[in-house]
């Protein structure tokens, strides 16, 4: 049997740079996207003679916006993968796009190039929330963009919302979720809004970040005690709509789990292709450039690998696989490090339970729900400090 | 070869911090030509990596020069540098002992200052003749004559032909070089007498042993010579004589009555020198010792440990290396239920708490926690006992407690007319006793306060600038001793008492104090799992408290393909954070924090 891997394809393009995205993306005139899409085709060729030993089981395409790209860009690129790569039948294969980006002509695209799974940015169900993000789109036009896709036959759709939002109480968070539930989608991402340095954002609301952390009153962002209750009200309103919660952000119908995401963190082996991807490939980890003009010179060049100790792999295992809200099993761990876990982290572990951070069960070792609120504290634990 | 004694001039540079004493060294150096301006390294004399750092003088060099004078003649000039800082006065009388006159540079602009007057006491009180110089006349502020007339006016010197100079461009230096032939007296001293020399630092050399640095004053000293320590009593045979280059030691043969030099007697034990000691010949010893210098007693003490347990020995071997030279350093063991083993160690003053501070951090490599200071309170016990209290922890039960003594100093403040409000207000806030006030000319007074030590030992000198903009200077020495109603504020972490955390304080600022104290911990403390109170407490009563917040949420939304590397970064920051910490009970407290005191007044 072939070897599997899964294909990332990033595209670094968006409409405008939302207030709080620290992600790789700019915007970008036409003549930049077809320059990029020649790039990536370069790159895929290159790696396709370089992987065809390997069966693809997933693709996703992320960004950026995707969606941004005209339909013949998109098509181009599927034909460059299905060219060089065989993709396995069941193969997953999702697009992100974006409200406003996306028409009849690019969805019919879609499903012509084999795209099954959608995962659409609305992040709010209010426009003046949307407005704050930064947001190009309104509530109405992700319902319409919605309606589409389900027109269009994709069976297999998430929508990402964000909470924590600037004076947002977790009612009215809540509030944005039912009105997401109501059209049934398949699959729930509810991050909470991370500050992130050199976003605009950043400016405005570091020092909020500051206060909460240490326990303080906020001005402008969500108490600590809000935030909290947001996400306990998000995990338990979910779970009701028979939402399976399996990892920290992700919530998905029984089966509808992101497969994609799920090989991350199970450190399943991974090409990235596009500005800044990363791959992990026989446990030596790639990094593409984040230069788009060095990227547009050397698309096919190889990036630099930093081969992953065993000690690196353990940890990876660890802080990846504990994010999964069902945790791993144990012989997981074994089978891949041929030593039981608790040889190499018995104490940390033990420490952990007896904080009522984590539990072995049935085989399993999971992170409690509690664990999960301080999982930074929880997963740190986990990394080796020198001396 | 033979020294001509009239041709010697040993002298040393005193003057306000910042007034230009380093350059000017420097300038002689390099205007005699014993160094090139092209090997010359800024401030040759600051040869500790820390000083050339902070651009002041801690320990005392020594360099020996080769001048020509207009009149034709050579003569030797030993320069001795001194420190500037109030807290290393101990320092300035070890130089000046071993000198015969003192070059006084007063800053143009600036004119005289409280270190200016110390120091000029200092070298008066020495026998020295006082040679002023005016420098930095090239700034757009100078005031050389105006300056000249207050050093007349002020100190009672003659300094209406002092050289106007400017160290820094090099202008005028050959002025002060003529005329320290012409007003530093030479050495006298009968080379052929038993031989008698002062011992004014030392330093330990992994090869050499100890190298006394001293000042011939009667006699002669060569290789072989059979030497004893008056004070120690320690005999030796000497191994090595010479002078001081520019940075290095040139042996040479001979060490006669009115040079200043060094020697080495292959002299193991530390203890066996002492600066300030006498050196004479073992078997023609001279009659009676030199007079030596005061001892100093350390004024602040604090604790020492260090962040790695087992580093403990490391600790010692580096405090016994730095007390050879430095012997107003002390120290002994002590234990702290929080920070193990360590030790309690004595200093002058904050600046030398400080440095001593960096010079284990840097020079051996040590990473350290430091306690709190404290200064040394009497406490009487209603049995007649009195101990002197170095450490709060020792303090015995309040039952047993009569009354007790805190330290009190002397300042002197120099403060231009506009801040004396303003340096009043912050000497009655800190507990002080008007004494007196003149001015010393149209525009600046001199106070006179009466000081609780333990009021100034913190950040008095910070307070002091910050409120007077740089205009103040000050200077203190140890009065005596005063009753006073003091208490000790014991911090609770977590319930449990932290002995590092416990200090003395004046009754009536204990409330505020501790309050502080708290809020000052909350914000050392990160968050834990559990909540954690943080109480300050006066004999078993709390009087204050603060709450650090159990951790609630700490989760990165997001991770996927693309940022794993990055993700663990940031995980692996927040792990290497937890290592500056001390376990306290089961409370992970900053090491930073048991300095916390020191800043209860910034704000």
């Amino acid at each position: 049997m072939k070897k599997e891997m899964e294909l990332y394809i990033h595209i670094p393009f968006c409409v405008r740079k939302c207030a709080y995205c620290d992600f790789l993306s700019f915007t970008a005139d036409e003549q930049m996207q077809r320059d990029y899409v020649q790039a990536l085709q370069k790159e895929l060729d290159y790696y396709g003679e370089k992987y065809k030993d390997r069966v693809v089981s997933t693709i996703f395409v992320g960004g950026g916006t995707p969606s941004w790209l005209s339909e013949t860009a998109m098509v181009a690129i599927f034909d460059t993968v299905y060219r060089n790569f065989s993709v396995s039948d069941h193969a997953e294969i999702s697009i992100e796009c974006n409200p406003g980006t996306v028409s009849d002509r690019k969805f019919a695209a879609y499903k012509s190039a084999g795209i099954n799974r959608l995962s659409i940015g609305l992040q709010s169900a209010h426009d003046e929330e949307l407005k704050l993000l930064g947001r190009i789109h309104t509530f109405d036009q992700f319902l319409k963009t919605y309606d589409m896709a389900r027109h269009h036959g994709f069976s297999n759709i998430n929508v990402d919302l964000m909470s924590s939002l600037p004076g947002q109480t977790a009612r009215y968070f809540l509030d944005s979720l039912k009105k997401v539930v109501r059209l049934k989608p398949e699959h729930i991402s509810a991050y909470s809004l991370i500050i992130e340095e050199g976003t605009p954002f950043y400016k405005i609301y570091h020092e909020d970040v500051q206060r909460r952390e240490n326990g303080m009153q906020t001005t402008l962002l969500p108490s600590e005690e809000e935030e909290d209750l947001t996400t306990k009200l998000t995990r338990v309103f979910l779970q009701e709509e028979g939402y399976h919660w399996y990892e920290i952000s992700n919530f998905a119908k029984p089966g509808k789990e992101c497969r994609h995401n799920i090989g991350y963190w199970k450190r399943a082996e991974y090409l990235g292709v596009g500005l800044g991807a990363a791959s992990l490939l026989d446990n030596v980890r790639y990094s593409n450039t984040t230069d788009i003009y060095q990227y547009l010179k050397n698309p096919g060049q190889e990036a630099p690998g930093e081969p992953l100790s065993r000690t690196a792999q353990m940890e990876e295992f660890m802080f990846l696989g504990l994010r999964m809200v069902d945790g791993f099993q144990r012989t997981e761990f074994s089978d891949a490090f041929g030593i039981e876990i608790e040889g190499i982290y018995g104490e940390v572990l033990h420490s952990l339970q007896k904080d009522g951070l984590l539990e072995k069960k049935e085989g399993r070792i999971r992170l409690t729900e509690k664990g999960i609120d301080v999982s930074n504290y929880a997963l740190a634990q986990f990394l080796k400090s020198e001396g | 070869m033979s020294i001509d004694q009239s041709k010697i001039r040993n002298f040393c540079i005193i003057a306000h911090i910042d007034h230009g004493k380093s350059t000017l060294a420097d300038r002689i150096i390099e205007k005699t030509g014993t160094l090139t301006s092209r090997e010359m390294q800024a401030q040759v004399l600051d040869n500790m990596e820390l000083e050339r750092e902070r651009g002041i003088t801690i320990k005392s060099q020594a360099v020996r020069i080769i001048y020509k004078a207009k009149n034709g003649e050579e003569y030797i000039f030993n320069l001795i540098d001194t420190p500037g800082h109030v807290d290393f006065n101990y320092e300035v009388s070890r130089s000046l002992a071993a000198c015969d006159g003192a070059i006084l540079v007063v800053d143009a602009a600036q004119g005289v200052e409280a270190q200016t007057l110390a120091n000029v006491y200092l070298a008066l009180d020495h026998d020295l003749d006082v040679m002023p110089v005016i420098n930095k006349i090239d700034l757009p502020s100078a005031m050389p004559d105006e300056v000249a007339q207050e050093i007349e006016d002020v100190i009672g010197i003659e300094a209406m032909d002092a050289p106007r100079i400017s160290a820094k461009t090099g202008l005028n230096i050959d002025d002060v070089l003529e005329q320290i032939v012409e007003k530093i007296p030479a050495p006298q001293g009968d080379a052929k007498a038993p031989l008698k020399a002062l011992i004014f630092d030392a330093l330990y050399d992994s090869y050499k042993g100890v190298i006394v640095f001293c000042r011939i004053k009667e006699g002669t000293v060569k290789v072989g010579d059979k030497i004893k320590m008056m004070a120690t009593g320690a005999s030796s045979e000497v191994t090595e004589v010479g002078y001081f280059g520019a940075g290095q030691f040139i042996p040479c043969e001979e060490l006669p009555a009115g040079m200043v030099g060094y020697l080495c007697a292959s002299i193991k034990n530390v203890r066996d020198t002492r600066v300030g000691d006498t050196v004479t010949n073992a078997d023609r010893p001279c009659k009676e010792a030199l007079p030596g210098y005061k001892k100093v007693n350390p004024m602040v003490y604090c604790g020492v440990y260090p962040a790695d347990s087992a580093k403990y020995p490391d600790l010692r071997d580096a405090l016994e290396k730095l007390q050879i030279n430095d012997a107003s350093l002390h120290f002994e063991p002590e234990t702290s239920l929080a920070l193990g083993f360590g030790f309690r160690c004595g200093f002058l003053g904050l600046l030398h708490l400080e440095i001593i501070q960096e010079r284990l951090e840097r020079e051996f490599d040590l990473d350290l926690v430091t306690t709190a200071p404290s200064v040394i309170y009497r406490v009487h016990k209603t049995n007649g006992e009195m101990i002197e209290l170095t450490n709060p922890s020792n303090l015995p039960d309040p039952s047993e407690i009569d009354y007790m003594e805190e330290p009190v100093v002397a300042a002197e403040i120099m403060v231009t007319k506009d801040y004396v409000g303003a340096i009043m207000t912050l000497c009655q806030e800190r507990r002080g006793t008007y004494i007196s006030m003149e001015y010393l000319d149209a525009n600046r007074a001199l106070l006179k306060y009466d000081l609780p030590l333990n009021e100034i030992i913190y950040d008095f000198f910070d307070a002091l600038k910050s409120r007077s903009r740089g205009y103040a200077s000050f200077d203190y020495e140890l009065k005596g001793y005063q009753q006073s109603e003091l208490v000790k504020l014991d911090i609770l972490i977590n319930k449990e008492q932290v002995d590092a955390l416990s200090f003395i304080v004046f009754k009536d600022s204990a409330y505020e104090r501790g309050r502080r104290m708290c809020e000052r911990l909350k914000e050392e403390i990160p968050r834990h799992l559990f909540e954690i109170p943080i109480q300050a407490a006066v004999g078993g009563k709390v009087i204050a408290r603060e709450t650090v917040k159990a951790m609630r949420k700490d989760v990165l939304a997001k991770c996927y393909g693309g940022d794993i590397t990055r993700k663990k970064k940031l995980l692996e920051k927040q792990k290497e954070g937890k290592k500056r910490m001390r376990q306290v009970g089961n409370v992970e407290i900053p090491q930073e924090a048991f300095m916390s005191v020191l800043k209860l007044d910034e704000d």
